[in-house]
This record gives C-alpha cells, structure tokens and sequence, in this order.
C-alpha cells in the first residue's frame, strides 16, 4: 500500500468520503474560534450542555418528517434559542447565576426530547441523531453547513470586539455600553448554530468536541487571541482528515474516530505544548539580571 | 450650574438602606473626596451615579450629562488576568465611547493610547500581557484607560486600595491633572491626609452625610468621630418609609441631614 492508497484514494474514489471531508473541513473553520471562546469565557461546558438542549428540537423535526437535514436542524436550533434565552432571562431577574439555571433548562429539554425520540422510532433513530453519521452527508447537508459557517464567521467579524471586551473586563463593558447582554445572547446563538451545523455530521452530542477539544488544545501552545482561534481551526482540520481516514482504514464510526483524533491532540499539547505539563518543568530554572 | 445633582437619594439592598435620604451637589469641575467608615455607602452612592443600582427614594439628576458621559473605576475591577491580552488591549476598551462598538482603532488612537501610559508611568508596556502586571502597574494602566476615556466625569472607587506611596503620589497628581482640565471628579478614599492635602472638597458620609463641603470643615474631628460610630448592622425589624418624604424620623434620626 503506498501513500496514495493511504492518504488521498478513500477521498478520491468514494463520493461519501469526500464529502464527509468537506463537512467537517468546513465546519472547523467556525467551530475553532466559538471554542476558543468558550473557554475564554470559562463556558466550556456550557457548549456540552447546549449540545443537550438541541435534543427536543431536533427530534421534534424527526419526528415530522424522518432524517431529513431542514426540518431536525431549525428544530435544534429553535430548542437551543429557547434553552439559552431563557435561562439568560433567569439568571438576569433572579438571584440564580447563569450555570444553574442553564442546568435546570437543558435537563428539562433533554428529557423532553428523549420522550419525543422515543414516542416514535426505534433505538437506532436515536443512536443517528445523538451520535450523527458524517459518511452520510448528502449535498444539502453540505450547503447547509456551508450557510451556517459563513453567517458563523460573518458574525464573529462583527462581535469580536464586544466578546473580547466582555471577556476582558465585564463589569466595564456594563459602565460604557449596554451591548454586554445582548452579545451574550448574540454568542449563546453562534453556539447553538455551530452545534447544529455539526450534529448532522458529528451527532448532537460529539458535535462539542470538534469545538472544544482544539480550542483547549490550542492553548497550551500559543498565546495571543488570534493565533489561538488560528490553531484551533487547524487542529480541528487535522483531526477530521486524520479521523476520517483511521475510520475508513479501519472500518470504525467516523464520528468518535474524529473526535478521539481530537483528543489525543489534546494530550500530546497538554503534555508537550510549549505551556504543557512536560516542557514547563523541564524548563531550565534561569532568570535575566532585571 | 451643576453637574451631578443627588435628590433626597435613598440607595439600598433589599429595602435597607446603604445611603439614607442624602441631598447635594457634585459641582461641575469640583474635585470631591468621599470619606467614611467601610458599609457606608460611598461605593454604593458611586453605583447610583453611574445607575447600577437603583433608587430606592429620591433621584440623581445628570445636568447635561448622559451615562457616556462618566468614567468610573470600580473598586475591585472584575478583569480576568488570564485572558490572553496585553496592556494596550486593556487600555484601548477605553475608545469605547468615541469609536462604538464595532469601529477600529484608529492611527490617531495610537498616539493617544501611547501618551495616556506615558503620563501613567508605563511607556514601554504596550505589549505586556496582562498576567504579568503588579497590582500598582495594573492601577496604573487602568488610571491611562481613563484618561483615554476621555470623559467630563471621572468616579474613582477607591483607587489607592493596596497601592504603594509613589504610586498614589504619581496617579494623585494625574487626578489634579483632571481637575485643572475642568473635568468633575469624585473619588473614594481612607487617607484623611491625602484628602486634606489633595482634595478640595469632601462628602463624609455614613450612610447619611456627616458632612459635605470644604475639606477643611467637612474633615473636623468631631465629624470623624461622628461618622466612626455609624452602626453597620442591618436593623430587620426596622420600620417601612412608607410615604417617604414624608416620614416623621421618629425611629431614627439624620444627623446633618434635613431638617
């Protein structure tokens, strides 16, 4: 087996392979920076828990008209809004901060959208919509994540600033604007999309990973803002072409395989990074005279 | 004419009051200390100005001023040291005001952004991340984020705080600076020498005003005396102001404050 059977013949001879590539290629590009976001905004579960709550919307579109990409994704997108703005509203007029009541709002729509699953459908309908299938993306799908990764980016252009600000010094956002509330939904939405764009491919559930495993990566490595998010989308991009590959060489699920690439990503940066566990103590002790 | 005007202003938490039924001006281009005990309502008096909380009684009045129009420096700035940032990011939230939301920052910015840490004291920090500052550069670089603020109004929430002696000399002589601008400034402050030597006039509050006016007759030590034996606790079976102007004080009584 020589290198081109390896690396580049499973995208160029099957249809399903090269678009599932695409996919996931495409939708790196906007879930790196919304991750490195997230943990900036220490809201990395919060992306999890988002993953959840698209359960109900997604199923509902399931349970009206079977696997189809239109239906299942405004679904998951409307549950996602209603979880995020709601619990924004709670924890803005009540004393309960905003993790809780995110808590509160995506259990009870989990369950909801466990319920609906299960009123029609069998198990493995289940297994499709909680863990995707990125081999069977059609061309809709793709242009829908196409759509969904220009608005992302679109977006994130026009927020950077305000989401910086609010990340950096909040309570200063608050004294010269009263943008922060609104960005702060603005950003949950961009979640909410991302997570949609990526649960037809990566299922609802691992769609997070592709988000927040090379953002968390990606810090152990570089510092300022923009080289993180730049990272980010690359090892994002790795993963999924290598993911993709091991599951086709191997003949594994292609989701988890992506993910798990992913992962060990994140190990070897957590280990090995310049900031990682191994160099900063092996770094020889010395300081500069001032 | 003046700039900041406090009507009968009533401030609290869960209807107990932290600044009782006070009454005065902040003349515009005044430099004014507030002086008190600590649960005295000076940051809380602070947050009313700029409406952060809400009246419970009585109302600020902004003479020719909106909201934009203050800069104010919170006691304990909420600034997350490890968000990856450098000093002039951290300087440059400042432009807010003048570029909104989504403008960038401009040539003409830069200059300024490196003369406000210039006249800080921090030439040469530009590129500093944020996690490297001491608590005083940090002060430093958010006295210079006022200053490109660039606003009429300047409210300091105890800018001294565990800030050491040059520090307070250099960021005191910039206040000055401010107010030979013109610019109304209010500050928070515990050093009665400091005040005295500095601050041309004085609030000294505890919870109702002790005084108010030259820092000379403001800062007597009877009215420091007076103001160190305000009673911190809350009283929860305390009366309901039920019609609050006009309540007869018989539970209580308003020590310099209105007849």
């Amino acid at each position: 087996m020589n290198f081109y059977d390896l690396l580049i013949a499973p995208f160029a001879q099957f249809g399903f392979m090269n678009r599932a590539l695409a996919g996931a290629m495409i939708l790196s590009l906007s879930a790196g920076p919304v991750g490195v976001f997230l943990t900036l905004r220490r809201m990395s579960l919060t992306g999890d828990a988002m993953a959840h709550a698209i359960l109900p919307g997604a199923a509902a579109g399931f349970l009206v008209s079977g696997l189809a990409i239109l239906p299942m994704t405004l679904g998951g997108f409307a549950a996602g809004l209603v979880v995020a703005v709601l619990s924004g509203l709670v924890s803005r007029f009540t004393i309960q901060r905003e993790d809780s009541s995110l808590a509160a709002f995506y259990l009870i729509s989990l369950a909801l959208g466990v319920m609906l699953v299960s009123l029609k459908g069998s198990n493995v309908d289940l297994m499709h919509v909680l863990f995707g299938t990125v081999l069977a993306l059609n061309n809709d799908a793709l242009i829908m994540i196409g759509a969904i990764v220009t608005i992302s980016l679109v977006t994130l252009a026009v927020l950077w600033r305000p989401l910086v600000a609010e990340c950096l010094d909040p309570s200063f956002l608050r004294s010269v604007s009263r943008a922060g509330h609104p960005v702060h939904l603005l950003f949950l939405a961009l979640v909410v999309i991302n997570l949609v764009g990526g649960f037809q491919a990566l299922g609802t559930l691992l769609a997070v990973g592709l988000m927040m495993l090379p953002a968390s990566a990606a810090r152990f490595w570089v510092r300022s803002l923009e080289a993180l998010c730049a990272l980010a989308v690359l090892i994002a991009m790795a993963s999924s072409y290598v993911g993709l590959l091991i599951s086709y060489h191997l003949s594994i699920a292609s989701g988890p395989a992506i993910i798990l690439v992913a992962g060990a990503v994140y190990f070897v940066s957590m280990l090995f990074g310049r900031r990682g566990v191994v160099t900063s103590n092996l770094r020889p002790v010395r300081h500069r005279v001032a | 004419m003046s700039a900041i005007r406090i009507e009968d202003l009533t401030l609290g938490y869960e209807g107990h009051p932290a600044v009782h039924h006070l009454d005065g001006v902040f003349e515009q281009g005044s430099l004014t200390a507030i002086m008190g005990p600590n649960g005295s309502g000076k940051s809380t008096l602070l947050k009313g100005i700029i409406g952060a909380v809400k009246p419970l009684g009585g109302r600020v009045v902004l003479d020719n001023l909106s909201w934009r129009d203050i800069a104010y420096l919170p006691q304990s700035a909420e600034i997350d040291r490890s968000f990856p940032a450098v000093v002039s990011d951290l300087v440059a939230l400042g432009f807010w005001k003048q570029r909104g939301l989504f403008a960038a920052i401009r040539g003409i910015d830069h200059k300024a952004l490196e003369a406000a840490l210039d006249a800080v004291g921090l030439s040469g920090f530009e590129q500093r991340p944020i996690d490297t500052l001491s608590g005083g550069q940090l002060q430093r670089a958010l006295f210079a984020r006022v200053l490109v603020q660039d606003a009429p109004v300047i409210l300091l929430d105890e800018p001294f705080a565990a800030i050491d002696q040059r520090t307070v000399a250099d960021l005191t002589s910039l206040i000055q600076h401010w107010h030979g601008e013109g610019r109304t400034v209010i500050a928070v402050l515990h050093d009665a020498d400091l005040v005295r030597a500095a601050f041309p006039q004085t609030l000294l509050l505890a919870r109702e005003q002790i005084a108010w006016g030259d820092t000379a007759s403001a800062l007597t030590p009877e009215n420091l005396l007076a103001a160190r034996t305000m009673v911190e606790a809350w009283d929860d079976d305390a009366p309901w102001h039920d019609a609050p102007v006009a309540h007869d004080h018989a539970g209580h009584s308003h020590a310099g404050g209105r007849p």
